[in-house]
């Protein structure tokens, strides 16, 4: 039941042939049987889902089924849970319960889907390793030596382990894109505005977005059709109709533009292009125009990012002070005391390096030098795009610079781990939308093909990731059996 | 303090006021602003910080500012922005105040106030600025740790920044008075000073008089009364006086004005060393204003003080001083005008409103809105005051009556039966009375030199008048004694 995809369990749940009780009742097994490897999740909702499959069965035989009714999924840990603990994967917030729904998670509850439990991730979303998590780093399903990505990490890794068939995540800097790759999934970044923020624990803010992980492209479009839309929460929120996302799956490729983004290829390793070169090959043959491209101010997108990024957290993450929630250290003398010591027990080494980078760079006689150029580049890379677009459909190139790595291999140096996001961020600091899908593996790690769209170009690329999922079986590759399986 | 001023020094003043604006819910939040409620009952999940929450502007905030601007003939900003700035304190719970700083809703302006030898001074209005209010630390309620109170978190300001135009304590408080009539007439503040809707940062130098340069200046911060500013301001100008002239120099330092012992102490230096690292605030779009908003705000601009001065001066030929202090808010000058309606009779409704009524305003406290005694039956008074039916005398008693909850004019006459005798045959009765029981005094009147009869004819009166009560018509008898005399 865990390989179906979701159209295939909402016709197995319309048809009959099994209840959402049971398809819940099967996930809740798998994730009992190895999530106590695996650590892709933080908490499990076992009960809460079981209730809810229960419903979602009375719906479906009430004759009211959506397309996610008695669907099972997770949620990043990042998206507030009425009365279930989101820890945002900090020490902080490890026992912090909200008092309301993020958004998504109301707009899904509403869907009629089924909420297994919380995944893990980075730090406050912080990292590309999952390494960053108060609750132990995810392992990799495809070997678990390996880090699953980040900060997405958890849902990916569920994903891929078929311990939810899908899952939301956010991606600031490639938090979605870069696990996805790295677990063989597929997975999206909409554009900045398509879903809403509300409940969603701000990391930085202008770059924040929700989006969805998947098997397939398929699957992404029916989750991302329910987080999408406009809200009123949320001021960036867009008022934009959220156009019918797998209604738009059976056009034709035929004369679509792709643009290959020559700098993404400068310093990447001969088997990775391949594998991607691969995929653009047989997106060509589906009848698109490959055309190569240049972003010449790539390669300050990951140095403007390191910039903005921290200088919104470190402002975002003031709250979280032992005053009104969250943790607290044990007896402060004073309340000097009391900030100091909660924030230096209560994070992490990477959300303090990032906060004291963020303070660093809007103090005074740095601000100029450091939080306005990096604005400057901002825009920059938004005319970079621009142009791009101008003369193509869709960007494309590689979503990392390789396959999983081994657990402690970047932890020392976080400039490399940084270098992890050098593809993806460009599109977080243009807010375009973008997704990662699987384009076969290197040593058996899978590597990810990016595809870039427009503003709300969404059903573009998940159009065009869906037809080259149609045509070639680079997504249903399953890890191969391990100590987990 | 009465050496130095005006020892051949300048004071130079400049005033930062903070206006709370009678919004219904807060700036950010659909909580409701609402004043006297036990604690944390006025604050939402996002006035309390919770991790996920986003603010929202709350458009009359907006368009109160805007209407402000209009009337101070500043420049509105079509595009404003909303900025961080960052500082840890237990009663701002976001860890930063949300605000506005390069790009403020309102721009430059201009301000008119009367001076004390007659004339008028134009101060110059630099900018007027959203922000939110913090909420208040409550430290003796609990021993040995603090109580937060969030009610007031997020209640919109209206922070009007006035450039150093002023020169004397009494310049400061007739432009505060001037701030305060006009929230009250644009009904964009209560402007109730007793619960903090109005307070003032005060910015205090001095220099030798003719110097154009300024001297050094110091802040004193969250000045909640007229007196209190002027006080604050004469001590503080006095003082740096008497450290100039023995040698010492001004240092630029934020000081606590004691409003019990009328001196101000330095902050320590700790309260006062930040670095706030404004940058925009990323949760919220920039306010965009449109010309058809401003229009529509220009027109729906209410009567103005200076121009509710003239009229009243003209409808009523009332004198400038009685005019000035009916228009210092907008409810005295409706108050007035009903009264007016109802005995048609301007001036001496105005002596009434600026005399009786204002003392009693004065001797309880109290304020307009809760006056016991409505205006139509003050203009009652007044009318019974213009038939004869009541001396000014009686009419105070009268007043007191009414002010002491006893009931309507009419109702006291009868019950005090204090009508004025007016019927000649009585007055006549009692004239023959006094005459009668006086007759030494009569003899006297009568062979007394013609100038100094007028001052004995007023023993006569007053025994008359004591006969009746009080309650003779004077000028009756007054007649009656001169013929009979």
């Amino acid at each position: 039941m865990h390989e179906l995809s979701v159209a295939q369990m909402a016709q197995g749940l319309a048809a009959g042939a099994f209840s959402s009780l049971e398809l819940t009742q099967h996930f809740l097994r798998r994730i009992e049987a190895h999530n106590g490897h695996l650590n892709a999740y933080i908490s499990v909702c076992a009960e809460q889902a079981l209730a809810s499959a229960r419903r979602a069965d009375a719906a479906i035989a009430a004759g009211q089924q959506g397309p996610l009714t008695g669907v099972p999924l997770a949620h990043k840990d990042i998206f507030c849970t009425a009365g279930v603990r989101t820890t945002c994967g900090s020490r902080m917030l490890a026992e912090f319960v909200p008092p309301y729904d993020a958004t998504v998670v109301a707009r899904l509850q509403a869907a009629g889907a089924v909420v297994l439990g919380k995944t893990n991730m980075d730090e406050f979303a912080m990292g590309s390793s999952n390494e960053t998590s108060y609750f132990s780093a995810v392992r990799n399903p495809w070997d678990t030596d390996c880090v699953p990505g980040g900060s997405s990490g958890g849902s990916a890794a569920a994903v891929a382990a078929r311990l939810a068939p899908i899952a939301t995540a956010t991606d600031t800097g490639g938090s979605i894109r870069q696990p996805a790759a790295l677990c063989g999934v597929t997975g999206l970044k909409p554009t900045y505005g398509r879903v809403s923020r509300w409940g969603m624990i701000a990391f930085a803010s202008s770059m924040d977005q929700g989006g969805p992980i998947g098997q397939s492209a398929e699957d992404c479009a029916l989750l991302l059709q329910a987080m999408a839309g406009h809200d009123p929460k949320d001021s960036t929120s867009i008022v934009e109709p959220v156009p019918d996302y797998c209604g738009q799956f059976g056009g034709p490729l035929d004369g679509l533009k792709i643009g290959v983004v020559e700098e993404y290829f400068a310093d990447l390793g001969d088997a990775v292009a391949a594998r991607v070169r691969g995929a653009l090959a047989e997106l060509e043959k589906l009848g698109t125009r490959l055309v190569s491209v240049r972003l010449p101010r790539s390669h300050l997108a990951v140095p403007a990012y390191y910039v903005l990024a921290p200088a919104e957290a470190s402002a975002n993450l003031a709250r979280f002070d032992g005053v009104r929630y969250g943790y607290r250290c044990a007896e402060p003398v004073d309340l000097l005391d009391l900030y100091c010591r909660t924030r230096a027990e209560g994070f992490g080494a990477e959300v303090k390096r990032r906060i004291l980078v963020g303070t660093y760079v809007l103090s005074a006689g740095f601000y100029d030098a450091y939080f306005r150029k990096a604005q400057q580049v901002r825009r920059l890379i938004k005319e970079d795009f621009a142009a791009a677009f101008a003369q193509v459909d869709i960007l494309a190139g590689p979503s990392c610079p390789a396959g999983a790595f081994r657990f402690g291999s970047k932890t020392a140096d976080p400039v490399a781990m940084y270098l992890q996001d050098i593809y993806t961020i460009a599109a977080n600091l243009a807010g375009l939308p973008a997704l990662s899908l699987p384009c076969g593996a290197v040593a058996g790690k899978p590597i990810g093909l990016q595809l870039i769209g427009n503003y709300f170009a969404e059903a573009r690329i998940l159009g065009a990731a869906h037809r080259l999922q149609q045509a070639t079986d680079w997504h249903r590759a399953v890890p191969a059996a391990e100590g987990w399986r | 303090m009465s050496r130095a001023v005006g020892a051949g020094w300048e004071t130079v003043i400049g005033l930062e006021v903070h206006v709370q604006l009678a919004t219904r819910s807060k700036l950010f939040s659909d909580a409701a602003v609402e004043f006297g409620q036990p604690p944390n009952v006025c604050a939402s999940a996002i006035d309390m910080a919770l991790p996920g929450t986003l603010p929202s502007v709350n458009e009359n905030a907006i368009r109160m500012a805007v209407r402000f601007g209009l009337a101070i003939d500043a420049q509105i900003n079509r595009r404003s922005v909303f900025e961080r700035k960052n500082y840890f304190y237990p009663d701002l719970p976001k860890g930063y105040q949300t605000t506005q700083l390069a790009a403020p809703v309102v721009g430059a302006g201009r301000l008119r106030i009367a001076l004390a030898g007659g004339g008028e001074r134009e101060v110059r209005i630099h900018h007027a600025h959203l922000e939110e209010d913090a909420g208040k630390s409550l430290h003796e309620e609990f021993p040995g740790a603090s109580g937060i109170d969030l009610n007031r978190a997020g209640t919109p300001l209206l922070e009007i920044v006035c450039e150093p135009d002023l020169r004397s304590g009494p310049e400061a408080v007739a432009l505060l008075r001037q701030i305060h009539a006009l929230a009250t007439y644009l009904e964009i503040s209560d402007g109730d000073m007793s619960q903090g809707s109005m307070r003032c940062d005060v910015n205090v130098s001095v220099r030798p008089a003719g110097d154009s340069a300024l001297g050094t200046r110091t802040e004193m911060k969250n000045l909640n009364s007229f007196r209190f500013v002027e006080r604050a301001i004469e001590g503080e100008a006095a003082r740096q006086i008497a450290l100039i002239e023995e040698g010492g120099k001004v240092v630029q330092e934020t000081r606590l004005y004691d409003s019990e012992a009328n001196l101000s102490r330095p902050m320590r230096g700790k309260e006062m060393a930040h670095d706030y690292r404004y940058f925009p605030c990323p949760d919220l779009l920039p306010v965009i204003i449109d010309e058809a908003f401003i229009a529509a705000e220009r027109d729906a601009l209410p009567e103005l003080p200076a121009a509710c001065r003239e009229r009243l001066m003209r409808e009523h030929g009332l004198s400038v001083d009685a005019a000035n202090l009916l228009t210092a808010e907008r409810a005295t000058v409706d108050y007035f005008e009903q009264v007016a309606a109802v005995c048609s009779a301007g001036k001496m409704a105005a002596n009434w409103v600026n005399g009786e009524l204002a003392a009693q305003l004065n001797k309880t406290g109290g304020r307009l809105a809760d006056c016991p005694v409505s205006a139509a039956e003050l203009g009652r008074l007044i009318a019974r005051i213009l038939d004869g039916s009541l001396s000014g005398k009686l009419a105070k008693t009268v007043f007191a009556d009414m002010w002491a909850g006893r009931g309507g004019v009419d109702a006291i006459i009868a019950a005090r039966g204090l009508q004025q005798v007016r019927d000649s045959g009585a007055i006549e009765a009692l004239v023959d009375k006094v005459l009668a029981e006086n007759a030494a005094q009569v003899e006297n009147y009568r062979t007394a030199r013609p100038e100094k009869r007028g001052k004995m004819l007023g023993f006569f009166v007053g025994q008359a008048m004591k006969l009746s009560g009080g309650k003779a018509a004077p000028g009756e008898v007054n007649r009656l004694l001169r013929e009979k005399l």
